[in-house]
């Protein structure tokens, strides 16, 4: 599938560490509508077990997470 | 809010590593949507006083003298060479972006963790409700401790 999701917003994460990306994450899922997307960047290598697990236990969706250079970028759809 | 799903941690350490896990910890669990409480009791009551003088008795004055609360004031479990080490400690943390202490506090508080002061060890080490931050819960015992964690699916004892 090449067709870009639409995200309604982008947070940055970048030099953020342990456990304020999640912190952050969870503050922004909570200001869009349920169904909507939101992506984030960030630098801190942690975020690619604890978003995953964020999600999962928050009830949430990730939809992808890739690295670009050195930054992860993730989106998040809110379920809940 | 009452769930069968929150975290409830127990904080009878009063040193900063074990005090910045214990924050570390609830704000994770706060962020993930649980209900998080967090219970101080003995030395970890330290990381929830404002930082004055404590006590009425000799040994209570005694006490507050030689082991004055204070977020900022506690020093790790480790390496803490009388003071140096929390001043390095503190560094590091700064030149790695690290949220300091009182910082990870006030997001915990900011996110619903609830911070409990325990009646008991208030009691005995003569602190009063007056030397604790503003935004704690009522200070209480056991029962209260064991409820939560009875409507918790982690309980940690730190």
């Amino acid at each position: 599938m090449t067709e870009e999701l639409k995200t309604v917003a982008t947070i940055d994460l970048k030099g953020l560490v342990c456990p304020i990306p999640i912190v952050k994450v969870s503050q922004a899922i909570k200001q869009v509508k349920v169904g909507e997307v939101i992506e984030a960047f960030a630098t801190d290598p942690g975020v690619l077990g604890d978003i995953p697990a964020w999600c999962k236990t928050s009830g949430n969706e990730l939809v992808k997470m890739e690295r670009v250079d050195k930054v992860f970028r993730f989106v998040v759809r809110r379920l809940v | 809010m009452e769930s069968n799903n929150g975290t409830t941690i127990i904080v009878m350490s009063g040193e900063m590593d074990k005090v910045m896990a214990a924050f570390n910890i609830a704000i994770g669990a706060a962020a993930m949507g649980k209900e998080t409480n967090m219970f101080f009791t003995f030395w970890g009551l330290k990381a929830i006083q404002k930082g004055n003088f404590t006590g009425r008795s000799f040994f209570g004055r005694m006490m507050g003298l030689m082991n004055r609360g204070g977020i900022n004031r506690i020093g790790p479990s480790q390496f803490n060479f009388w003071g140096v080490g929390r001043w390095m400690f503190k560094q590091m943390m700064k030149n790695h972006h690290i949220t300091p202490l009182e910082e990870l506090r006030k997001m915990a508080m900011d996110l619903g963790v609830k911070l409990m002061p325990c009646q008991m060890s208030m009691e005995v080490m003569e602190i009063r409700l007056e030397d604790l931050i503003d935004g704690v819960e009522e200070s209480c015992g056991v029962a209260t401790m064991l409820e939560r964690a009875d409507r918790s699916k982690q309980t940690l004892f730190i």
